[in-house]
């Protein structure tokens, strides 16, 4: 590969210090009060709280921020699963809107899936968007080209010159590879070419319209109902086809047991494979669709208890690699509509931590130290740098108040759209500020600091 | 009661109540003059997004004979047809300031949408394959003239659940009346998870004996090209209700259009257990009740809902 695989906006490289904040790092080992400064966007001097001072020669010009000995300062998270619906869909969201949703997310790098209009299946097109992306994101993106020419599942696109321009991998998320002849085509290709093939798993003739999972609540709403085997029938597919190819698969939005048992078996058996999950998976149900609200019909389609559960303990257990948003911007007229009209998709970069944190760490099931790993490890998944906490490392870090209530949408969204299954829930966990490959890419309106 | 956008908008006394009521409006439809003036002034839109005969005409009459007057707004050539949302063209139409809006579309929850966007009372005369809840209250109706109640009784509902509005609503609602509900047809047309409704399932009529009301459904023909079953015929010789099947002491019920050969036998249409023509005739005084207890009696002006999304 010979471009960068992240691109970002200009940025003004930070001279910051944390002063006596909480920094919890997991891989690094750190989970005790600090303060942390940044020089030039790089992390230049950790110390015990009150041990870096701002009247040394190093705090020339650097903005001190206050941890009080209780926010947290955590590695920035990582999401390898976004639409930023560029090009052609800029009235759902764009590079610049979108990014700004991931930095007051606490996300430090996010990766693009290609089902834009047009479809992101050539070289050139790559070249533009990264052009864009270098004038208008906040943090850095990278990209999934697609397997298949305009994701119609026929021909494979140029997948070497798109690695050599830049993709992260392929993907043709929002629907299947339905062929695997083809799906298998990809695979062998992959060793020429190399990156990661992203598989958004479901089979047409089982989803056919369905529209929510196929449940006790489909079947009381009268809605075509999605089963679960749609997607772990697929799951299973693929994951004999990558250990026949010895290929590197991710599998995206995992969403019931049978997909998640089936992942923890290939994986046993020494398959390249790895899998992420999304807060509306691992925090609703379809008993959330009951009212019929379109802010939760997504694909897959949210399921039962007993599916959440199982990707809880996937995520817990490591079978699960990492959380994903699946961010899924839709106007607010595409979505006010019956919900059998409605477009697939909520978006999930503003509220993934808060949502995680509130419903799994909050009541118990999961650590914190874990769900930041779990939220952070995208990164690994795509070949890239896994942020850390460290003397040396370029700055990607936020900075949470744990004890900050809020209510979703409250105060709008950074996102250009508002059609996110969280609305109007009350959320501990407020992202006060971000730092994104050394620039600062959020900070908290309300939040004040010192300079 | 604001709307009638499900039956479960109705507990059981709210379900006899409307029984009860349309029990009066049949002595109307008795008279000479059919007429009562107790919605003189009142507007009744109905905005029909389906194609529909009887339910439209059953309310249109039901509005008229109380003195409603009746506007009627089909979907096809119309703006909907160019293009224009369901919100703008409720929007559009309730600048008419209509007092209620029957409403019938495709899609699942619909009329509960409507009724978020507009200060009218909303009836949902069927909203996709979701609920029908003024035929359900039609049919406890004709239940209640014909056998005095329902209380214990077991009925059969027999067809392409899946597809079914009616099946939906009337589950609920003879469950809350007291009866024993069993869908019955081919496990391709019953739905995953119907049974947490609380109905029996059954995949053959091999017990149909033991139903005292069998309600059968329409099979529509368009399910033959999705192959939903293998063939019409197959079906009749599966499900249909005909002469061998049903008892004497069974009373047959089907929501209308009827296909004569495909789940019904003409033998059985025509038999005196068959209550259809009966359904009918409750459906416009059935219709009067709801919308006099939505439209009756002095009522302060509804507010608008707070404009929000779906």
């Amino acid at each position: 590969m010979t471009a960068q695989p992240l691109v970002q906006g200009p940025r003004q490289l930070a001279d910051l210090l944390f002063r006596d904040v909480h920094v919890l790092d997991p891989r690094a080992g750190i989970d005790a009060r600090h303060d942390v400064r940044v020089r030039a966007g790089e992390i230049a001097e950790l110390g015990s709280p009150g041990t870096l001072n701002e009247d040394s020669a190093a705090s020339e010009g650097e903005e001190v921020v206050e941890g009080h000995g209780r926010r947290r300062l955590l590695p920035a998270f990582f999401d390898p699963h976004v639409h930023l619906r560029t090009p052609g869909q800029e009235h759902k969201e764009d590079l610049e809107t979108g990014t700004r949703a991931a930095a007051a997310g606490g996300f430090a790098g996010v990766i693009a899936m290609p089902n834009t209009d047009p479809v992101l299946d050539s070289a050139p097109l790559l070249r533009s968007l990264r052009d864009a992306a270098a004038r208008e994101a906040r943090v850095p993106v990278g990209f999934l080209g697609a397997i298949t020419r305009g994701l119609e599942g026929e021909q494979l696109t140029e997948m070497a010159e798109l690695r050599e321009q830049g993709a992260l991998g392929f993907t043709d998320d929002g629907r299947p590879v339905q062929s695997a002849g083809m799906l298998r085509k990809a695979f062998q290709y992959q060793r020429l070419c190399g990156g990661v093939l992203a598989l958004h798993e479901e089979d047409p003739t089982l989803s056919r319209d369905g529209a929510m999972h196929e449940g006790a609540v489909s079947a009381a709403l009268g809605i075509a109902g999605i089963p679960t085997v749609s997607e772990s029938t697929m799951v299973a597919r693929d994951a004999a086809l990558a250990a026949y190819e010895g290929a590197r698969v991710h599998f995206q939005h995992l969403s019931c047991v049978a997909s998640v048992d089936t992942v923890a078996q290939a994986k046993a058996c020494g398959c390249m494979v790895s899998a992420e999950a999304t807060p509306h998976h691992l925090l609703l149900t379809e008993e959330d669709v009951r009212s019929m609200d379109t802010r939760m019909k997504m694909n897959p389609p949210l399921a039962t208890e007993v599916d959440r559960q199982a990707l809880i303990e996937g995520l817990r257990a490591g079978t699960i690699d990492c959380v994903a948003s699946d961010h899924a911007p839709h106007a607010r007229e595409e979505k006010e509509v019956p919900f059998e009209q409605a477009p697939m998709g909520t978006t999930g970069l503003e509220t993934a931590f808060a949502a995680l944190y509130t419903g799994l760490v909050l009541t118990g099931t999961l650590e914190l130290g874990l769900l930041v790993e779990r939220m952070t490890a995208g990164a690994g998944l795509f070949e890239l740098p896994i942020a850390r906490i460290a003397v040396g490392e370029p700055a990607n870090l936020t900075l949470i108040d744990l004890d900050a209530e809020w209510v979703a949408g409250e105060r709008g969204w950074e996102s250009r759209s508002e059609n996110c299954c969280f609305t109007g829930r009350t959320l501990k966990g407020r992202v006060l500020f971000t730092v994104a490959a050394g620039g600062i890419a959020f900070r908290e309106r309300a939040f004040s600091v010192v300079t | 009661m604001n709307h009638l956008l499900s039956i479960e908008d109705l507990d059981r006394a709210g379900i006899e109540r409307i029984v009860e009521r349309a029990r009066s409006f049949a002595e109307v439809s008795d008279r000479e003059i059919k007429k009562v003036p107790a919605l003189r002034g009142r507007m009744v839109l109905n905005l029909f997004y389906e194609a529909s005969t009887r339910t439209r005409s059953s309310f249109e009459l039901a509005a008229k004979r109380l003195s409603a007057d009746v506007v009627n707004f089909a979907a096809s050539g119309s703006s909907v047809e160019k293009g224009e949302s369901l919100k703008d063209t409720v929007l559009t139409l309730s600048a008419h300031k209509p007092d209620a809006i029957v409403l019938r579309t495709p899609w699942a929850g619909a009329a509960e949408l409507v009724s978020r966007w507009c200060s009218a009372a909303i009836v949902n005369a069927g909203d996709g394959k979701h609920e029908h809840p003024t035929q359900a209250l039609l049919d406890v109706y004709t239940l209640h003239e014909r056998l005095g109640g329902i209380d214990g009784a077991s009925i059969w509902i027999v067809g392409d659940v899946t597809h079914s509005r009616v099946a939906r609503s009337n589950i609920i609602a003879f469950q809350r009346m007291g009866a024993r509900v069993t869908v019955a047809g081919p496990p391709t047309l019953i739905p995953r998870g119907i049974e947490s409704l609380g109905c029996d399932v059954r995949y053959t009529l091999d017990e149909l004996s033991s139903a005292d009301v069998v309600y059968a459904l329409r099979m529509q023909r368009e399910r033959m090209s999705e192959t939903w079953v293998p063939s019409l015929r197959e079906y009749a010789a599966q499900y249909q209700i005909n002469g061998h099947r049903l008892g004497s002491r069974q009373t047959l019920m089907h929501p209308g259009p009827v296909n004569r050969g495909v789940e019904l036998s003409g033998e059985v249409v025509d038999s005196p257990q068959a209550l259809i023509t009966a359904q009918v005739e409750a459906g416009v005084v059935v219709r009067m009740a709801v919308l006099y207890e939505l439209l009756a009696g002095a009522r302060e002006p509804r507010p608008v809902p707070e404009p929000q999304l779906a």
